[in-house]
């Protein structure tokens, strides 16, 4: 029992310093500091999911959102302005548009079942299966990864084929660096030829 | 309340200080220290949460966190001062 309320005590402070990190980054003009802020936002959330046992989402929000994106944004900034613009005039029903959106998503998790709840479908469904009868059926030992690898077989391969397709649609479109390199220098064709 | 929830309180009070810190700024090396400040913090909340629950084994995750951190952290001083990971001239 205890342990439970100083849980949900931490919960509920992590909560609290991402709502005034959400505030914050939607005040600020300096886009270098939103940045920072993002990546911080990040690391709560990845705290947030490990104390939720997601340990592996956890540690995937933390590499791409506090790695990987913090340093794309910055990337992104060292093109573009450094401070954002300010806007106008406040637009009232964009506002209230938001604001709508955000009460209708609360009602609906009010459908959901309680948090941890051991009677929710979920743990109903396949999961006990897979956690039983895996290791014997797959012979992993990883029930993460018997579920990626063999069970969602079909999933995965769909979603590393989108990968590829985005990352080789990102690369047509960037234009990479060898043709830059060939425009400026003429002689860079032979050098171009061979390393390829 | 044991020693574990003590400690997790000093973290939480940590982090909301680096939290301070990175709101007011002012330079662009403050907000840099406090997003740093915060990673090593997050290491510390998960390692302290897994004595807390009962589940030591939780200290290699914040051993990933903290190897994470470090080579975010280089990506991102590399970035500002180069801008760009490959080369180390400037601005090319």
């Amino acid at each position: 029992m205890g342990t439970f309320v100083v849980g949900s005590m931490i919960e509920v402070t992590l909560f609290a310093f991402m709502i005034a990190l959400t505030l914050y980054i939607a005040r600020i003009r300096s886009l270098f500091a939103a940045a920072m802020l993002f990546g911080i936002f990040s690391l709560i959330s990845a705290g947030m999911l490990t104390l939720m046992d997601a340990v592996d989402v956890a540690f995937t929000e933390a590499a791409v959102g506090a790695g990987i994106s913090t340093v794309l944004f910055l990337g992104a900034l060292g093109l573009t302005a450094s401070e954002e613009t300010r806007p106008l005039h406040h637009r009232l029903s964009a506002k209230l548009v938001v604001i709508a959106t955000g009460l209708m998503l609360a009602w609906g998790t009010l459908d959901m079942p309680a948090y941890g709840d051991p009677d929710a479908p979920i743990h109903h469904h396949v999961a006990p299966h897979y956690l039983e009868d895996s290791e014997e059926e797959i012979g992993i030992p990883n029930v993460v990864t018997s579920v990626l690898a063999s069970y969602r077989g079909y999933d995965t391969f769909g979603e590393t084929t989108v990968v590829l397709t985005a990352a080789v649609g990102a690369m047509l479109l960037l234009g990479g660096g060898l043709t830059r390199a060939r425009d400026d220098d003429p002689d860079a064709d032979a050098h171009g030829e061979g390393s390829a | 309340m044991n020693v574990f929830a003590v400690a997790m309180l000093g973290i939480l009070v940590t982090m909301l200080l680096a939290l301070v810190r990175a709101f007011l700024g002012p330079t662009v090396y403050d907000r840099v220290l406090a997003a740093n400040m915060f990673g090593t913090k997050t290491v510390l909340l998960i390692a302290v949460s897994g004595f807390l629950t009962g589940r030591p084994e939780w200290l290699d995750l914040a051993l990933i966190y903290a190897l994470m951190n470090f080579t975010g952290m280089i990506a991102l001083l590399r970035f500002s001062k180069f801008e760009n990971l490959a080369h180390d001239e400037q601005g090319k």
